[in-house]
C-alpha cells in the first residue's frame, strides 16, 4: 500500500490552493492513504483547512517557532524525519515545493520525480521536459521512498467537506540556523491570484510601459480576471515578477486566458497549454500565438482593448 | 573570497524546437545547435562581476558530460573565468549524481560559493542546486535576482509565487540564479582566443568515486497534446460573440 505524505504550502494563515492540488495527485495513486504536514509556529487554522480537502486521512501538525517562515534548509531535515513509513513525499511545484522537495530528496537519497502531471502507477509517472515540447514517462526506483513535486495545472483542487483527524506531531531534529528569512515584498492587488483564477488577462512587451499597463487591468476588472504578464514585460519593468507567466514563471489552467500584445514564445505557450480557451489580440497576423489560439484577432490593441472592455 | 565555482551545462539552443524522435527514446539531438543553459551563463556572468568589483579572486566555471561540453566551458572561459573543469563521463546522470559529483568537487577545491542556474532547460527539473545544498549542509537559496556578498553572509532576493523574498545567508553556500539578475556579457572575437590559453582540465568522472546512482529510469518520450488553431475573427464585435457562444461571458 502506499502512503503519501503531502507537504501543505501557506502563508501563515491560510492554506494555499496547491495543497488541494496535490492531494488531488496523491489521491490518483493506487490504494493510496494521504496525509498532510502542516509545518507553522501556529497551525491550528491551517490544519483544519487541510482536514477540509476530501481524500485526507490525516493532518499532522508541526509546530515551532522555526516554522513561521518555510525556508527549505529548516523545513527539509524536519519533513526527512517525518517521512518514516511513508511511500511518497509530495509536494506542488510551486517556488515553494521547487525549492524545497529537492532538498528533501537529497537528504533522503533519492533523486526527486519533478512536475507530475500524470499518475501511471504507484513509481510510474509522467512529467514535462523542454518547456513541455515534451512528455517523459518515468519510473521510480521500486522500494524506495518517492519524493515528487506536483504540476498544480495538472490537477483540479480535490473537493472540500471532508473532516480529517488532526494530531500534533512532534519532530525532534536540530535545525540549522545558516538561513535567514528577512523580508517577503508582494505588489499587493485585490485581483484574483493568477494561479488559480479562472480568467487571466495577460499582457506583453507591446504595451510599452506601466502605465500602459492599465488598460490590460481595465479588461481584468471587467471580467473579474487575474493579470498576468510574458516575460519581456516583467523585464522590462512594466510589471512585478510574481505577474510571469510561462516556463520559468507561473504555469497556470485558467478557463479563459487573453493574451495581448504577447508574441507566442514557446517558453510562454508552456504556461498556458492547460487553459481552457485562449483568445490572442496581437497585430502582427503571423505571430505564433495565432497558431494555439481558440480565438484570435489580429489589430491594434490599443485600440481593441478599450473598445472590447467597453462592450463587456 | 578565493573561489566561486560556476556550473555550465551543455544544452539543446532555447531557440531551437525541440521535437521528440520518432521510436520515443529522447529529442532530436543530431545537428541540433547546443549552447549553455541560458540560467548558467547568468550565473557565470554574475561570479564574474563579483570578481570584477574584487569580492572574489577566482572563477572556476564545471561541466559534467561528454567531452562535447569542452565547447560551452570553451565559452565560460571566453566570456572570462579563470579555468575549467570538464568532469568527463558519458552516462546519464540524474541530478542527484551530478550534484553528488559537484560536492566532490566543492571539497577538492575548497569552494567557498557555487553558482548555479535555477534549472535547466532540457529537463527543466531545479532540483540540482538544492540538492547540492544538501548534502553539503549548506545553505541554499534559489531563484535569485539580487545577490549581494557581505563578507560571511550573502543577502539574496528570490523571485517566489509572492513576489520578491529576501533571505540571509551564511556562507559557504549554493545560490541558483533566475533570469533577471543580470544579462549576460557577449563573447569578443580576442576573448575566444585568450581563452584558448586558459587551463581547461579534463577529470574522468570514475576518479571521483562517487555513486552517481540510483537513478530514475526514463522509459518514453512522447510530444505532447498539441492545442489547434482555432478562429480568427474581423472585430471586437466578433470576439465578444465568439466568448459568448463557448459561454464564457
Ligand atoms: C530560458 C528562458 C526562459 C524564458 N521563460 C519565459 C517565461 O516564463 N515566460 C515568458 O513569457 N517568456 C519567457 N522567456 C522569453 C520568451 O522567449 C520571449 O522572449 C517572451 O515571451 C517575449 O515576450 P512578448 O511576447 O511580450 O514580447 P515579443 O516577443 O516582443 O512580442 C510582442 C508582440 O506584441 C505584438 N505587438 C506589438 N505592438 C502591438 C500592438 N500595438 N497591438 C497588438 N500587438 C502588438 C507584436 O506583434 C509581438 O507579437 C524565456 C526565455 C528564455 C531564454
Amino acid at each position: 500500500m502506499s502512503k503519501v505524505l503531502v507537504i501543505a504550502e501557506h502563508d501563515g494563515i491560510e492554506l494555499n490552493p496547491s495543497t488541494a492540488k496535490v492531494v488531488s495527485c496523491a489521491a490518483g495513486i493506487p490504494g493510496a492513504e494521504v496525509d498532510v504536514a502542516v509545518f507553522a509556529s501556529s497551525a491550528s487554522e491551517i490544519a483544519s483547512q487541510a482536514a477540509d480537502i476530501q481524500s485526507v486521512a490525516r493532518v499532522l501538525t508541526i509546530e515551532r517557532e522555526e516554522n513561521s517562515h518555510l525556508l527549505a534548509a529548516t523545513l527539509a531535515p524536519q519533513i526527512v524525519a517525518l517521512s518514516d513509513g511513508y511511500s511518497h513525499v509530495f509536494g506542488p511545484s510551486t517556488t515553494f515545493g521547487k525549492d524545497l522537495m529537492p532538498r528533501v530528496a537529497a537528504l533522503l537519497g533519492v533523486n526527486q520525480i519533478s512536475d507530475i502531471m500524470t499518475v501511471l502507477g504507484s513509481h510510474s509517472f509522467k512529467r514535462p521536459v523542454y518547456a513541455g515540447n515534451a512528455v517523459l514517462t518515468v519510473e521510480a526506483l521500486p522500494l524506495q521512498v518517492v519524493v515528487a513535486t506536483v504540476r498544480t495545472a495538472s490537477y483540479t483542487a480535490a473537493a472540500g467537506g471532508n473532516s480529517a483527524p488532526i494530531s500534533e506531531t512532534q519532530v525532534n531534529v536540530d535545525l540549522p540556523t545558516h538561513t535567514r528569512f528577512i523580508d517577503i515584498q508582494s505588489g499587493a492587488s485585490d485581483r484574483p491570484d493568477l494561479q488559480t483564477a479562472s480568467r487571466v488577462v495577460s499582457g506583453g512587451r507591446a504595451l510599452g510601459s506601466s502605465e500602459n499597463f492599465d488598460i490590460i487591468y481595465k479588461l481584468a476588472d471587467k471580467l473579474g480576471a487575474g493579470v498576468g504578464a510574458s516575460r519581456a514585460a516583467v523585464d522590462a519593468g512594466y510589471v512585478p515578477n510574481e505577474m510571469q507567466v510561462g516556463q520559468t514563471g507561473k504555469i497556470i489552467a485558467p478557463d479563459l486566458y487573453i493574451a495581448i500584445g504577447i508574441s507566442g514564445a514557446i517558453q510562454h505557450l508552456t504556461g498556458i497549454k492547460d487553459a481552457g480557451t485562449i483568445v490572442a489580440i496581437n497585430k502582427d497576423e503571423e505571430a505564433p500565438i495565432f497558431e494555439v489560439a481558440d480565438i484570435g484577432l489580429a489589430g491594434d490593441l490599443f485600440s481593441i482593448v478599450p473598445e472590447l472592455t467597453d462592450a463587456l | 573570497m578565493e573561489k566561486i565555482l560556476v556550473g555550465l551545462k551543455r544544452v539543446v539552443d532555447y531557440n531551437v524546437r525541440v521535437r521528440v524522435k520518432s521510436d520515443g527514446s529522447g529529442v532530436e539531438t543530431d545537428g541540433v545547435k547546443m549552447s549553455i543553459n541560458p540560467f548558467d551563463e547568468i550565473a557565470l556572468e554574475e561570479a564574474l562581476r563579483m570578481k570584477e568589483r574584487g569580492e572574489v579572486n577566482e572563477v572556476v566555471v564545471i561541466s559534467i558530460g561528454s567531452s562535447e561540453s569542452q565547447q560551452q566551458l570553451r565559452t565560460g572561459l571566453a566570456m572570462g573565468a579563470d579555468r575549467a573543469i570538464l568532469v568527463e563521463t558519458n552516462d546519464a546522470l540524474d541530478p542527484l549524481g551530478v550534484a553528488r559529483i559537484f560536492k566532490a568537487l566543492v571539497d577538492r577545491e575548497n569552494a567557498e560559493l557555487v553558482l548555479l542556474g535555477k534549472q535547466s532547460i532540457d529537463g527543466d527539473n531545479n532540483q540540482m542546486g538544492q540538492m547540492l545544498a544538501a548534502i553539503w549542509d549548506r545553505p541554499q537559496a534559489t531563484f535569485a535576482s539580487r545577490i549581494e556578498l557581505n563578507g560571511n553572509t550573502a543577502r539574496v532576493t528570490r523571485e517566489v509565487d509572492a513576489g520578491l523574498e529576501t533571505n540571509e545567508i551564511d556562507l559557504p553556500a549554493v545560490i541558483t540564479v533566475d533570469l533577471r539578475l543580470n544579462e549576460p556579457r557577449y563573447v569578443k572575437l580576442p576573448d575566444i582566443m585568450k581563452a584558448k590559453k586558459k587551463p581547461l582540465d579534463i577529470v574522468p568522472a570514475t576518479d571521483l568515486g562517487i555513486d552517481a546512482g540510483p537513478i530514475v529510469r526514463e522509459i518514453s518520450y512522447e510530444p505532447p497534446a498539441r492545442r489547434e488553431r482555432g478562429i480568427m475573427v474581423d472585430d471586437v464585435a466578433g470576439l465578444v460573440a465568439a466568448l459568448k457562444d463557448k459561454g464564457l461571458i
